[in-house]
């Protein structure tokens, strides 16, 4: 692997991040909204039902969604550079696809672990309270899995999508139904069977419930299972991506 | 330097390269014209590690684009016919990554990008993005890019259009120097006749994925009988307009204006 091409791909996705301001501040907004509409709205309701601070519930989900979101993001943004040509240029070049798709990735997840954490801020603002200052480096470690995982899984899409239009197909099918089945916005415990099943087959859950146990100390699969568990997923789909992103054409 | 044998690409039932073939010499400046959707690019994309041939064989620098690209790539530079720079980086950063990229040693790439920014006098704009800057910058920002890590092979696909007069002297210029000085292999594509004329020693015109000619200018204008190449062109491909798939950004802008709606 060579660290000087890994660098300077991390580097141009960053570049392009920090300097899409309008971006930055546009995506604060459906996190905030979620934290905000559910978070208070359903309070009362959450507390009626025996639980204690929906809020506080509810943050590590909506840290996750935007990681999530960020990432799948800057996975796809390879469709983007097929469009405006700049793909090619890197693809001509005399480096492995590899380093390319690894570059690339961490940049995305680095992205991704940013908006993350300008989220977890804002949660800090509306009350937002995490149980352990000494865990919060695992936090980090998750959102990073996370951001890894979803990443490579967009460039994996991206690398057979020639244009945009598949774009809401995999929003509407994909990423939305992961968000939403991954008990970010509900407690695992008690749901029916099949749907436990579900989220069980969800990657996001993982990550979720990994969150919640680094920052409210209520995980329901255990912290262990879930960096396990995400640890192997990321790496498999690290692997699918780099196979589908060698396998492109311009 | 560069062998083509028996060359077929095939897009479904469109055959956009028909058993071609044909050899460039080291340190030949080579032209290959044809109408437009003749197989220019689908050609150079091929010899360039972008596109799998359906048959025949191709050798870059005694190496197989198909067999082992990653090689191949290292023996050529490119400057593509449909802009590739990234609008969100500054000029300066286009080519500080291309010059990473191609594992240009930091002291002469800085070197080198201060030298080729200068060259297309885009040396007062390096810190600009590029998606400020107009077509004709994009252009020659592309052709600096391109000349940076100094390649062996220069593929160039319609390098200078859009480009005025003077700006074309200016880099066929520099290309002619690099060609005598560095010896390096020149593939180019152009519509301007005269500039074909003017630069190359052996000239190839493709129509419909077939050579039907080939030669040095002053042997194919002898042939046709005519005094100009653009004479012997348009003699050899006949006066029909022809026309060409909507590429990648071609749709891209059509989807542009369906939003707009």
């Amino acid at each position: 692997m060579d660290l000087k091409i890994v660098y300077i791909l991390w580097l141009r996705q960053l570049k392009r991040y920090l300097r899409s301001r309008s971006r930055i501040v546009g995506s604060l907004g459906q996190p905030l909204l979620f934290l905000v509409a559910l978070g208070f709205g359903f309070g009362p309701i959450y507390e009626k039902a025996g639980g204690e601070n929906y809020l506080q519930f509810l943050a590590p989900g909506v840290i996750a969604m935007s990681v999530l979101f960020t990432a799948t993001f800057a996975g796809i943004e390879v469709i983007w550079d097929r469009q405006f040509g700049f793909l090619k240029e890197t693809l001509v070049a005399p480096v492995s696809r590899l380093d390319i798709m690894i570059g690339r990735t961490l940049g995305g997840a680095t992205v991704a672990v940013l908006q993350g954490i300008i989220v977890l801020l804002i949660t800090l603002i509306l009350g937002f309270r995490p149980v352990s200052i000494a865990l919060l480096p695992m936090a980090l470690v998750f959102m990073t899995l996370i951001g890894i995982f979803f990443t490579a899984l967009g460039t994996a899409i991206a690398s057979r999508l020639e244009n945009m239009q598949g774009f809401h197909l995999i929003m509407n099918f994909l990423i939305m139904p992961m968000f939403f089945l991954s008990g970010a916005l509900f407690p695992l415990e008690g749901i029916p069977p099949s749907l436990a099943l579900i989220t069980k087959l969800d990657p996001l859950t993982y990550g979720v419930d990994g969150l919640r146990g680094t920052l409210i100390n209520q995980s329901h699969l255990g912290i262990s299972t879930d960096l396990i568990v995400l640890v192997v997923l990321t790496g498999l789909i690290l692997w699918l991506g780099s196979y589908m992103f060698s396998k492109i054409q311009a | 330097m560069i062998q083509v044998k028996n060359l077929t690409k095939k897009f479904d039932d469109l055959v956009a390269v028909n058993n071609i073939s044909f050899e460039i010499a080291k340190g030949e400046i080579f032209a290959f014209l044809g109408p437009n959707g003749a197989g220019k690019s689908t050609t150079i994309q091929i010899l360039t590690t972008l596109l799998q041939p359906t048959s025949g064989t191709v050798i870059l620098d005694g190496e197989d684009p198909v067999k082992s690209p990653a090689k191949v790539r290292q023996s050529f530079g490119i400057v593509f016919q449909d802009p590739s720079v990234d609008d969100e980086l500054t000029a300066w950063e286009n080519m500080e990554f291309h010059g990473v990229l191609y594992g240009v040693p930091k002291k002469l790439r800085r070197e080198r990008i201060d030298e080729m920014l200068k060259f297309v006098e885009l040396q007062d704009r390096k810190d600009n993005l590029v998606k400020e800057f107009s077509g004709g910058m994009k252009r020659r920002l592309e052709i600096a890019r391109g000349l940076l890590h100094h390649p062996k092979v220069i593929f160039l696909d319609e390098p200078t259009l859009g480009l005025d007069p003077q700006t074309r002297n200016h880099i066929w210029g520099y290309l002619q120097h690099l060609n005598k000085t560095e010896g390096t292999t020149i593939f180019f594509t152009t519509h301007y006749m005269e500039e074909a004329e003017r630069v190359a020693q052996r000239v190839a015109v493709i129509d419909h994925g077939k050579i039907i000619a080939r030669g040095t200018p002053a042997e194919l204008k002898q042939q046709a009988g005519t005094d100009s190449l653009e004479a012997t062109f348009i003699d050899l491909t006949g006066n029909d307009i022809r026309t060409e798939e909507a590429g990648p950004m071609d749709r891209l802008r059509s989807q542009r204006r369906m939003w707009k709606k």
